[in-house]
């Protein structure tokens, strides 16, 4: 494929062709997508333009109106639930808002995946829950509830549960977004670390340009239900299409677009009449 | 009148495809209860949660409820003399509808809107989602454990509201009012019938319970996930499993004492 010239030939997940609506709005347009095994690729782009959606419908919580997905191997939509529950165990998710289940402490929680799919004796839950903590820098805060955990502390908790099973691939839905400078440059380097001693596939979803250029191996940038651009950091930071310039260095005018799509801004104020439809 | 008809079209309509829709859910909940067999702590946690924490609220009820009947009971009764008959009237009353019908209504406002709030809240903070990625089905792992403890609590509840009702009008005819302690107690052995009364009464709570427990776990599982959708599925179950309980109580009712 002309197209992919620096992505493997056997990629983890190989998207083509992908269109998904909701409602009237389309969010993507037939895109294809090639995640590389064992590297971490990431996905860019605007807010709203469906990078969370992008990795619910790889995961198979939400299915395209057309197009492949196919992971590992398997069709994601065709996948029979069992199948998908299978394929699932070997994905982890940090979901956006940390998900915890907030009636479970964050022993608990980090534990969970492994009481639910494993036979395991409870002292060796134990340490492998200590060792996950430990490495997201929280094996302290063990006996807080999940309501006490700061926005931060909670995506780190999720974090560890989320590679509780050592799953061959993860999806970050915006790793770093509420971490403090320390905690920023730890969740980078572990996401490098499991990658580097694993062999993970790692999938970043971010908007944070400068953290993520920093450690993928590989950028695709979505924008209005497209890829505009792909390739390594090097290539994007010197890509010369404007969409992409504009993205990667973060200029308000250009033709990425920073609205939602709306009527022309200056004729809604001039038609604010009484009785105008709001 | 077209648009009326339309509008009521459009109202059953929807109203059958929530049926259709809870109906379908109930059969995959069922489906995951023999996996509960083997951790059979997640349904006693859901017990403990609908019904050792509603026992308050079901206790004192039925203590007024009693006292009440024990009260208005005498005042029939002395007219004619028959007041020995105190203890069979507060306990076939209590027994066979009040009983179930009040413990159900108590418990769709204390258990079952708390059901429905906190599996709304579960999903409208992707806990539910969190699951399936964690390839752990939430009508298994959640859902199934509430609905077999609220099926289990209910009618101990339903027991529990009868039999403190009758000490409450033990209390108010015999302790208050005077009535022959020795008959109070032989009257209501010799006249309340296991099959005919007790059964019929344990038969309805089990049935509402049931059908609490369903619509509860159903309205949290499909809330809108929002503030606002939680309070109005909240809403829902307490309306419509009390609205639930009332009609099937007559249905129920008409089955086992009618004469038709
Ligand atoms: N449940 C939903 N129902 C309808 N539309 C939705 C729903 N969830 C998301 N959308 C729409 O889909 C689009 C993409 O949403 P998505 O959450 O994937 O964006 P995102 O790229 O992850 O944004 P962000 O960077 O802000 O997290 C948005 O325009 C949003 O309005
Ligand atoms: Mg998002």
């Amino acid at each position: 494929m002309p197209d992919f010239p620096n992505v493997a030939n056997d990629p983890l997940v190989k998207i083509r062709g992908l269109r998904f609506a909701r409602g009237e709005r389309v969010i993507f347009d037939g895109i294809d997508i090639d995640i590389p095994r064992g590297k971490i690729t990431a996905i860019m782009g605007p807010s709203g333009t469906g990078k969370t959606t992008l990795l619910r419908l790889i995961s198979g919580q939400l299915r395209p109106l057309a197009g492949s997905i196919v992971v590992d191997g398997q069709p994601v939509p065709q996948l029979k639930r069992a199948a998908l529950y299978q394929l699932r165990k070997r994905m982890g998710m940090l979901f956006q808002s940390g998900a915890l289940l907030t009636d479970l402490d964050v022993f608990d929680n980090v534990a969970f995946p492994l009481r639910e799919h494993t036979q395991l004796p409870e002292m060796l839950i134990r340490d492998l829950v200590l060792m996950k903590l430990q490495a997201v820098g929280l094996r302290g805060a063990r006996h807080l509830m999940a309501s006490e955990l700061s926005g931060g502390m909670a995506r780190r908790v999720a974090l560890a549960r989320a590679i509780a099973l050592d799953p061959m691939m993860i999806m970050y839905d915006e790793p770093f977004t509420g971490q403090d400078p320390i905690s920023l440059g730890i969740i980078v380097q572990l996401i490098h670390a499991l990658n580097e001693a694993l062999g993970l596939t790692s999938i970043i979803v971010s908007h944070d340009v400068h953290e993520t250029a920093a450690i993928a191996d590989y950028i695709y940038v979505l924008s209005g239900g497209k890829v505009i651009g792909h390739g390594t950091p090097v290539d994007l930071a010197h890509s010369d299409s404007p969409w992409v310039r504009q993205f990667m260095q973060g200029l308000a005018d250009g033709p990425v677009p920073f609205h939602y799509p709306a009527a022309d801004y200056a004729e809604e104020l001039l038609n604010n009449q009484p009785g105008a439809a709001p | 009148m077209i648009n009326r008809l339309q509008t009521l079209g459009r109202w059953g309509l929807i109203r059958f495809e929530r049926l259709g829709r809870g109906s379908l859910f109930l059969m995959q909940v069922l489906a995951g209860l023999p996996a509960l067999l083997l951790r059979p702590r997640l349904a006693l946690q859901q017990v403990y949660a609908t019904g050792v924490l509603s026992l308050v609220i079901i206790i004192v009820s039925g203590l007024f409820v009693g006292m009440v009947l024990g009260l208005q009971g005498y005042n029939t009764l002395v007219d004619f003399g028959a007041e020995e008959s105190l203890g069979v009237l507060v306990a076939l009353s209590l027994v066979r509808e009040l009983g179930p019908v009040i413990a159900a209504l108590l418990f769709a406002g204390r258990a079952g809107s708390a059901l429905t709030a906190e599996i709304g809240l579960m999903k409208a903070t992707e806990q539910l989602s969190a699951m399936e990625m964690m390839a752990v089905d939430p009508l298994a792992r959640v859902i199934a454990p509430r609905l077999l403890g609220g099926f289990i609590a209910m009618p101990l509840l339903a027991a529990m509201f009868s039999a403190v009702g009758v000490f409450g009008g033990y209390f108010v005819g015999v302790g208050l009012l005077g009535v022959d302690d020795g008959s109070f107690w032989s009257q209501m052995q010799s006249k309340v019938e296991l099959q005919e009364d007790i059964l019929n009464g344990v038969i309805k709570s089990v049935v509402f319970g049931f059908v609490v427990t369903w619509i509860a776990v159903f309205e949290g599982y499909d809330t809108v996930p929002t503030s606002e959708g939680i309070s109005r599925a909240t809403t829902r179950t307490v309306v419509n499993s009390s609205l639930a309980v009332l009609g099937l109580d007559f249905v129920l009712t008409a089955l086992m004492f009618g004469d038709f």
